[in-house]
């Protein structure tokens, strides 16, 4: 007997069920959805990241040199190349989603962002469009409850990188980037970036 | 009955006061996100966490084999692992297989139960801890105190110490310069590894998904940046579907520290996929039993595997915010581990550990998925009971059980022991649980006569 | 007139009988006839929590007898009614003297509170006070501001809150002997909390928690005085 088959076995005899129940119902809350770049500028500014809101591309694109400060970067739209990212200082990417409630911003691997992009390089700028702005997580999982259907990754970020683990001393930049930067052109056409 | 040593930890003042005041601050944050006002829906979403919980486990070999479906349908490899030793096989092979020299691991207290770097280091395979706290720990050889905050214990001038000594960095005091002197050295293990292995917060069987929460960005860079990513989780981590995801979410960082959301959520199904400009090119589950099915099989004790490992129960322990991690025998510690190190190791290994609780009920009170931790330390303790090998105990106790139904009897006792009670620390008969009570605080002074016969000559 | 009988646990019968003496005035001050029946003698709480469930059986057996047919039952520890009211199940399950016993139990604080829906009973007791919540009362019976709202009703009482008055003063029966050190660090850290009210009397409805508290306070030679709540209640 594999192992596969031991632990199931031991699984089904430790459980020794008479019958099946049902799943608990899923628990998806609604959220209002007036006020969502307000309350998203909000949230992320608590956590230290800097939220700019724009009204076209071009206004959007005088906020990334703004923030860039003449620092090297990468876009996500430029050819990918690790070792490239590895050494830049600003990542810039697009999001698929953002949460207004914990200024989350959410990005799946099947728009062809690369994953490190918004990881390795100490500073990470976005550009989305307002309506991308939903107003929590439970959004998300409702317009996708299958995340992992064409993505081989769904991440969550939210803020800065951190830790508390000397002394409890708050501490930003650890692993992922210490500077996070979003820009929202709020506008009533959705974009492709 | 023997006990642990926990004199040293209750002297040194340094570490009472880390400890007391790092639990306070998380308990703290958590208190004020999760109030009535704050999170009306606390109470309802901890009950459906519980629920959730409670019928994933009850049907777990239904989704066992959805996660495994899933798994491989996105690619990814099942490994089954019946202990430590098939899992450290697996990996060990895996790497050597591979040619792997450098791996970087993100936290994962299951694979510290399996002794995971240990087997590597054997092997000659460098396995560095990329979390900033189990890195630091790693360093020194020491392992983790807390699930949360591995290494609140030490102060920022250990830290340097344990930098200078090993990475030969200058001394440093600050925190964020510590912290920059650990992102540029492990910067260089990311890069360079050729596999990174993570535990797993959750495994999402409708998806194949296994889900990793973090603040560091570490788990990110282990799970994306090596070739070769595998993921090492309990069996019992499983959930049904990535939107039961919405309820634990809410509840995990909120517990844990008091945030509404940790930094870096990850939702992983697989190596990358066609067209992805990076990510794994493989991908590998380890689901180990190593004694969970086990628990599984005692329903009455099975909720102990809902743990979402949020470390809210440590943080409210006062008998840990007393002694602190290294005194628990299990790399479990607080309350969570007093219920579980028993059931995997049997009572008879450490039978005093359900014992060191004063029942406040803390724990129980903060529990996300609402595991009834003081229900299972009674029931632990009349395990132990059941197990017998304490007959003097036993036969105490009989003795109490019997004068205790005869209160003539329980009168006349009471009055005469408590008359003959020695009030003084050195007095010859303070044996026993006297000698104990009076090592730390005074005995009340015994009353001219006791309630019942007050009441006798009131009444007549 | 409503007969009270009280089961004034084996701690305040043999260690603190003023603690009984003051519960039976306060409620017969209340309007209540009062009555002890003389068999009674322990909850079996040592026991069960000592995983001696055999043995804590045959107590909560001898205790369901004493108390056959009463109609109110009150307990001035927040501990030892609920060891009755919630685990004699445990010990007794499907036990249908357990089920009818259950809704006639009450905690001191929670009978005049809730039955006799007094909050007043006309005390006076001059004194800067705080409050220790014991965990059983606390997490078990849900009590928290009842007992606060009647020290709030004493004339002349000033309430003050220590900053860690849910922790555990460290008892927990038998825990105090058998980790006596941690006992003893956690009773230390709940009468620092104490000391820093500036408060003379720490008052509990739990009279173990007060024997942990007050041994602890004389051992470091403070003059803080601790009080059950029914003490506080039946001065004048």
């Amino acid at each position: 007997m594999t192992s596969r088959e031991q632990i199931l076995r031991s699984v089904r005899a430790a459980l020794n069920r008479q019958s099946n129940e049902p799943v608990p119902p899923v628990l998806l809350s609604e959220a209002p959805t007036e006020g969502l770049v307000e309350q998203f500028t909000k949230a992320l500014e608590a956590l230290a990241g800097k939220v700019v809101v724009v009204k076209t591309p071009e206004e959007a694109q005088v906020e990334v040199d703004k923030a860039l400060k003449g620092r090297t970067f990468i876009r996500s739209s430029d050819p990918f190349s690790r070792a490239a990212i590895a050494t830049i200082d600003v990542g810039i990417t697009s999001a698929d989603y953002a949460l207004a409630d914990t200024g989350s911003l959410v990005m799946f691997t099947e728009s062809n962002e690369s994953r490190l992009l918004s990881l390795l390089p100490p500073c990470h700028i976005a550009v989305i469009s307002s309506s991308k702005i939903v107003a929590s997580l439970d959004d998300v999982f409702r317009l996708r409850p299958l995340p992992g259907a064409q993505s081989s990754a769904m991440v969550v970020i939210t803020g800065p990188s951190r830790t508390a683990d000397i002394e409890m001393r708050l501490v930003r930049g650890v692993h992922g980037p210490g500077e996070i930067h979003v820009i929202i052109i709020e506008d009533d056409v959705t974009h492709s970036d | 009955m023997k006990t642990p040593n926990v004199t040293e930890a209750l002297g040194d003042s340094k570490l009472q006061l880390a400890i007391y005041s790092a639990t306070a601050r998380m308990a703290e944050r958590r208190r004020d996100v999760v109030s009535p006002d704050a999170m009306p829906d606390y109470q309802a979403l901890r009950q459906h966490a519980h629920d959730i919980k409670k019928h994933t486990l009850d049907h777990l070999d239904f989704y066992l084999e959805q996660m495994e479906k899933n798994v491989e349908a996105r690619g990814g490899k099942v490994i089954w692992a019946r202990d430590g030793a098939e899992a450290c096989a697996f990996i060990q092979k895996l790497a050597r297989d591979r040619g792997v020299k450098v791996i970087v691991k993100s936290k994962s207290m299951t694979t510290e139960e399996i002794h995971l770097n240990d087997h590597l280091e054997g092997d000659g395979v460098e396995a560095v801890e990329t979390d900033l706290g189990e890195y630091i720990l790693q360093l020194g050889g020491e392992k983790p105190f807390h699930i949360i905050a591995p290494a609140l214990h030490k102060t920022k001038e250990d830290v340097s110490d344990v930098f200078e000594k090993h990475l030969h960095s200058k001394r440093e005091t600050s925190p964020e310069g510590l912290t920059k002197i650990a992102r540029i050295a492990l910067r260089e293990k990311f890069l360079e590894a050729g596999m990174g292995i993570s535990g797993a917060n959750f495994l999402v069987a409708d998806s194949g998904a296994v889900v990793l929460v973090e603040n560091e960005g570490n788990a990110r860079l282990t799970s994306s940046a090596p070739k070769i990513h595998v993921a090492v989780s309990g069996i019992e981590k499983l959930i049904p579907r990535a939107q039961d995801l919405a309820v634990f979410l809410k509840l995990l960082g909120r517990s844990a520290t008091g945030q509404p959301l940790s930094v870096y959520t990850s939702f992983l199904a697989g190596p990358k996929r066609e067209g992805e400009p990076d990510g794994p090119e493989e991908f590998y589950l380890v689901l180990l039993d190593n004694g969970r099915t086990k628990l599984l099989a005692d329903e009455s004790k099975r909720q102990s595997l809902y743990c979402i490992r949020c470390g809210a129960c440590l943080n409210h322990c006062p008998v840990y915010r007393k002694i602190g991690g290294y005194n628990y025998p299990w790399v479990y510690s607080g309350p969570i581990g007093k219920i579980l190190t028993p059931q995997f190791m049997g009572i008879e290994h450490d039978p005093w550990l359900p014992f060191a609780s004063s029942l406040c009920g803390a724990c129980g009170e903060v529990c996300p998925v609402k595991i009834e931790i003081p229900r299972i330390l009674l029931e632990l303790r009349s395990d132990k009971v059941a197990k017998g090998g304490d007959n003097v105990e036993l036969w105490s106790f009989k003795v109490w059980s019997w004068v205790m139904r005869h209160p003539k009897i329980y009168a006349q006792l009471a009055s005469a022991a408590l008359s003959a009670a020695p009030t003084k620390k050195d007095s010859f008969f303070a044996v026993g649980p006297l000698k104990n009570w009076l090592s730390q605080r005074d005995l009340p002074v015994p009353p001219a006569k006791s309630f019942r016969d007050w009441w006798k000559e009131r009444t007549h | 007139m409503m007969r009270v009988s009280l089961f004034v646990t084996c701690v305040v019968d043999q260690v603190f009988p003023n603690v009984g003496m003051a519960m039976a005035e306060v409620l017969e001050r209340a309007g209540c006839e009062v009555e002890f029946r003389e068999s009674q003698t322990c909850c079996a709480q040592p026991a069960f929590n000592s995983g001696y469930r055999d043995q804590a059986r045959s107590v909560a057996e001898h205790f369901l007898t004493t108390f056959e047919g009463a109609e109110y039952i009150v307990v001035p520890s927040g501990s030892c009614c609920s060891m009755i009211s919630h685990h004699f199940a445990e010990l007794l399950p499907g036990d249908k003297r357990v089920h009818d016993l259950e809704p006639r139990v009450f905690e001191f604080s929670q009978f005049l509170l809730n039955v006799l829906k007094v909050d007043d009973v006309g005390a006076s007791f001059d004194a800067l006070v705080t409050y220790h919540d014991s965990c059983h009362a606390l997490r078990e019976l849900k009590i928290k501001n009842g007992p606060r709202q009647l020290l709030g009703n004493v004339r002349g009482l000033r309430l003050v809150e220590m900053d860690i008055a849910e922790e555990c003063c460290g008892f927990g029966g038998t825990f105090s002997v058998k980790f006596p050190e941690i006992s003893g660090g956690m009773v230390r850290t709940k009468i620092d909390s104490i000391e820093r009210t500036g408060a003379s009397t720490v008052v509990s409805i739990d009279s173990s928690c007060l024997m942990q508290i007050q041994g602890a306070l004389s051992r470091a030679g403070s003059k803080i005085r601790t009080m059950h709540l029914a003490e506080i209640l039946a001065s004048k």
